[in-house]
């Protein structure tokens, strides 16, 4: 999961910044609490004095007392909520910023805990300024917007492969880890409650049911806290996989036990076909959401096909489509989570292959920007909700939450491990069962349904409060901040930065149908049939209806090489124009190192021509290709609805061959420098270096017209010369070997100098004034290639 | 019976030390394998070729082509089979079987090895010791058979491009007038060390450990 934080600033922004930035940060905190109250206070007069002016004008009637117009007036009533919402992103965003221009700051205390910091010291200031605190904490804000950007960030982006492998384990953590720790929790809590006969205290007061609706409210591991502390430790794939896909997972779970307990818990008794009906009713919820979100996340793929005449539009269908997954599934009391996981985990290869490169990039940009915003507010709130909220300490409910969690979630994590690693291929080791038991955090999820409950049915809900935000500040402080050194220490391992190869690529995909064939040898059908059928039935139909065009019959390694040259040509051009060699490739090897050495050809001694490498002609080819593509697109009349007459909407293939042309130019000219290009050429001669030059891409103008014949001039110098000729000679023979048409502006070889001269050479005249018209005036194409943005 | 029985579980315990299955897995893959050699001794490659869930594979004749390669016998001898009898069937299976919780770090390193070199040996079809461009572009070729024309054009570029990588990072710096003949078996280990082979390249229900299930048709 990429990080979402800031970007570090240097420190060589003198120690003075990180001062400044303190005190910006303290400034800006005292504004937000001052300004809030304010708000609260001032309006209902200003709104009220208006009034009055008003009912003084109507009143008077005739009867005008003559006020002065008033210039300036202030109306803080009709901009209030906005401006108070507004008030709050901007502090929790200024936050963020202010966090890493401390440079120490970051890596000792992860983000979440300075940002329930910053939130007590807001609402401390807003009690100090004896105003009524805002309740930020709502439930419904909480749960319809400012939970969905993070889930659906989460979904979107969910490794759908290492999730898959593993789903079995995180199923079994998830659903009876959870079991196992509410009922445990709830269990035990009431027997704590139940001891001290003789100093009957409120405690005895909490029936049975009340304590296993908090066990169920406490037990579940929240996806905002993991993902927040997980970000910044970069532990391997398999764990983060394991906590984070067990932090999603269990909202079913939780939806459920806490429905249950509560509806029951007036009544005060659980028959057993109210736990069977709690059975069937986690079934429905669970699979009844993955199905509303993969009904939504196919209707969205589907949109996405039509998309490719407004793709300005083409984000907003992928937010959309989401939110109402997760609305609808919420509607139905279904998982609403597992709704947007779904959504966004089956329309993504869709979408991807459907929309143009630069609304994935604002989908990306814009779900890390919500998340991020969301993930800040929420812990900002915490904050200043356990400022504001009505509490109700008691010590030995308190602590023995906190213990019974630690030790619930220890015990399940290690029996658990102890079951499926009897069916694991790669098994969890010791260390990764503390990871994964020390990671199981406790977030805001929690205390928004603590504060669901309804203060009439149940008394103790302040103690309730009281205790999920401890277990909140346990968790998220002492595990949080220690989780880093713990992992350092405990030399777990971290994530593998290596970037996907294309030779990993290739043999992922060829031991998939390795293993799939060896298992329909044995006649076993594996998990790997399954995932073929599957694959198979995906590409027939599934791939037709809902991706466009092409594209849709494009195998997934070709896809994978694609999405990967794009890159690669990006990283080229942002590495400064393409001039440099990029970082990606430090080493001097080029296509012509592989190609086999060739034994030499037996030709007659006197034609001591250079060879062309295979290699070589297939990029000459290319160039040869990509100038007739270019003249057919300058030719296209630009329209207002697309953002600019961007090359790389149609066809990935231009600016494929636009990257080999950059490539392409970059290496001429390191081998213009350095060594010859042709493995087996005569000594560089100057008429040789020149040749190359001419055929630079950039260099000459195409003719549209000149489909049959080659375009690539002769050098100037000297158009008799044999050596460039002859490499003329073999362009024209490698491209159009049966073009018998080759009389055209080429000179011929000296060793088949027979034939009419007289005609070629006016030719070659007019030839060599063309060319010296395209080398003085570099012609559309150089211009072409600077206008055009090539950043996406 | 009774004779012939015992006397085919002596010879499976031979089996069971060579080959490291259990005499449970042994049997269930003897009698998968009477089923494909239609009650023979020997499978031909015919045989195989005529199981029809194999058709629609794309790597279908490398797949065929491991079974009869002497090399993944493990005892050093090039070529290629005629006809397979129920022991070399066996070590090929073998390839396929998942670590352990007891396998030790060391039994790891040398069964990806072997997982590899069983990769290597599909590649490599003329048997040389490396894997040349040409190799290499018919594996890809292979691998996007299945897609029609996009296919090919792209398969070249692809192998290309992974031809290249493997070069890069192997041999970083070379001379222009080097030549870098093919993938030797120590870079083929170096590219693919991050796939951790001995974890993926594995049928599940060959794993000693859990309960077999049958070999269906």
């Amino acid at each position: 999961m990429p990080s979402r934080t800031g970007s570090h600033r240097p420190a060589s922004f003198g120690s003075s910044l990180p001062e400044r930035a303190l005190l910006l940060v303290l400034v800006l905190v005292f504004l937000q609490g001052s300004v809030l109250p304010l708000g609260a206070a001032s309006s209902p007069d200003v709104s009220h004095q208006d009034k009055t002016d008003n009912h003084k004008v109507e009143a008077q009637g005739h009867n005008y007392t003559k006020k002065a117009f008033p210039v300036l007036s202030i109306d803080y009533h009709y901009i209030q909520t906005p401006f108070e919402i507004s008030l709050w992103v901007l502090l929790a965003s200024l936050m963020k910023l202010g966090f890493h221009l401390i440079p120490r700051l970051s890596s000792i205390v992860p983000e979440s805990c300075l940002l329930i910091v910053v939130g007590l010291l807001v609402g401390g200031l807003i009690k100090l300024a004896g105003e009524q605190v805002p309740p930020v904490m709502n439930t419904r804000l909480f749960f319809l917007c400012l939970l969905p950007p993070i889930i659906l960030d989460a979904g979107y982006f969910l490794p759908i492969r290492p999730f898959m492998e593993n789903l079995g384990t995180i199923l079994m953590f998830a659903v009876v880890g959870t079991l196992w720790n509410a009922f445990f929790i709830g269990g035990l809590l009431y027997a704590v409650c139940q001891i001290q006969p003789d100093n009957p205290s409120s405690l005895h007061q909490i029936e049975l049911l009340p304590c296993l609706l908090f066990g169920s409210i406490i037990s579940a591991v929240d996806p905002v806290a993991v993902l927040a502390v997980f970000e910044e430790i970069h532990i391997n794939e398999l764990l983060h996989i394991l906590v984070f896909g067990e932090s999603l997972l269990n909202d079913a779970v939780t939806v459920v036990l806490y429905h249950l307990f509560e509806e029951y818990s007036g009544i005060g008794t659980v028959s057993v076909l109210d736990g069977f009906l709690g059975v069937i009713s986690f079934l429905v919820v669970a699979l009844g959401g993955v199905l509303v979100g993969a009904i939504y996340g196919i209707l969205a793929a589907f949109t996405s096909r039509f998309t490719s005449h407004t793709r300005v539009i083409e984000p907003l269908f992928v937010f959309v489509y989401s939110y109402m997954a997760y609305l609808s599934a919420e509607m139905f009391h279904l998982s609403g989570i597992m709704a947007l996981i779904a959504c966004g985990a089956v329309m993504r290869p869709y979408v991807e292959a459907n929309i143009s490169h630069k609304s994935h990039t604002t989908i990306k940009y814009f779900l890390k920007m919500w998340s991020s915003v969301s993930e800040t507010l929420i812990f900002i709130f915490l904050g200043v909700a356990t400022v504001d909220g009505p509490h109700n300490w008691n010590w030995t409910f308190v602590t023995v939450t906190v213990i019974l969690c630690l030790v619930a979630r220890v015990i399940g994590v290690v029996g658990l491990t102890y079951v499926i690693n009897k069916f694991r291929i790669v098994k969890l080791t010791t260390k990764d069962q503390f990871i994964v038991a020390y990671g199981g955090l406790r977030g805001a999820i929690a205390f928004s349904l603590g504060f669901l409950l309804d203060p009439a049915h149940f008394a103790m809900r302040e103690m309730f409060l009281t205790a999920i935000i401890t277990v909140i500040f346990f968790t998220v402080f002492v595990q949080g901040m220690t989780i880093k050194p713990l992992v350092e220490l405990l030399a777990v391992k971290k994530k593998q930065e290596a970037k996907r190869s294309i030779n990993e690529e290739i043999h992922t995909q060829f031991l998939d149908h390795l293993l799939t064939g060896i298992e329909d040898i044995c006649g076993h059908y594996g998990h790997h049939h399954w995932k073929d059928k599957l694959n198979r039935f995906n590409k027939k139909y599934v791939k037709k209806c809902l991706i466009a065009g092409e594209r849709s019959k494009e195998p997934q390694l070709i896809a994978f090489y694609h999405k990967m040259e794009m890159k690669q040509a990006i990283e080229l051009v942002e590495s400064g124009g393409g001039v440099k060699l990029p970082a990606a490739m430090p080493s001097t090897v080029s296509m012509q190192n592989i190609q086999p050495k060739k034994p030499p050809p037996a030709l007659p001694p006197e034609r001591a021509l250079p060879q062309l490498s295979k290699g070589r002609e297939e990029e000459i080819r290319k160039i040869l290709r990509s100038n007739l593509q270019r003249t057919r697109q300058r030719l296209r009349s630009y329209n207002r609805h697309t953002l600019v007459a961007d090359p790389y909407e149609d066809g990935l293939n231009d600016f494929l061959i636009k990257k080999q042309k950059i490539i392409e130019l970059e290496k001429k000219i390191t081998e213009m420098n350095n060594y010859l290009t042709v493995p087996s050429a005569p000594p560089d001669s100057p008429t040789i270096t020149r040749a190359r030059l001419a055929s630079d891409p950039q260099a000459y103008s195409v003719k549209p017209t000149s489909d049959s014949v080659p375009t690539i001039q002769v050098d100037l110098a000297s158009p008799q010369s044999p050596d460039s000729v002859n490499l003329m000679d073999e362009f024209r023979n490698a491209r159009q070997p049966e073009q018998d048409e080759d009389r055209g502006l080429m000179m011929k070889p000296p060793s088949e100098a027979k034939g009419p001269k007289r005609p070629e050479d006016a030719e070659g005249a007019k030839d060599q004034q063309r060319l010296m018209r395209c080398l003085s005036d570099p012609g559309p194409s150089a211009d072409e290639d600077e206008d055009e943005p090539f950043l996406p | 019976m009774g004779a012939s029985q015992t006397h085919s579980e002596h010879k499976f315990q031979d089996l069971v030390d060579k080959t490291g299955f259990s005499l449970e897995q042994i049997i269930n893959l003897h009698k998968r394998f009477k089923q494909l050699s239609g009650n023979e001794d020997t499978i031909s490659r015919e045989n195989l070729d005529s199981i029809p869930a194999l058709a629609t594979n794309p790597i279908r004749k490398q797949i065929i082509e491991a079974f009869f390669d002497k090399r993944n016998q493990r005892q050093d001898e090039v070529g290629s089979f005629h006809e397979i009898g129920f022991e070399q069937f066996l070590m090929v299976m073998s390839h396929f079987r998942p670590p352990t919780l007891k396998t030790t770090e060391e039994e790891r390193e040398v069964m990806r090895r072997e997982k590899l070199r069983f990769l290597f040996n599909m590649h490599d079809t003329d048997s040389d010791g490396t894997i040349t461009l040409d190799e290499y572009r018919k594996v890809v070729e292979e691998l996007l058979s299945k897609s029609g024309a996009i296919g090919l054009e792209a398969a070249k570029a692809i192998a290309d491009a992974a031809m290249l990588e493997v070069a890069s990072t192997n041999v970083p710096h070379m001379e222009p007038d080097e030549f870098y003949e093919g993938i030797t078996f120590e870079h083929f280990e170096q590219i693919l060390k991050g796939l951790e082979m001995e974890s993926r390249m594995h049928i599940r229900f060959l794993d000693v450990n859990t309960t077999t299930m049958h070999c269906g048709k």
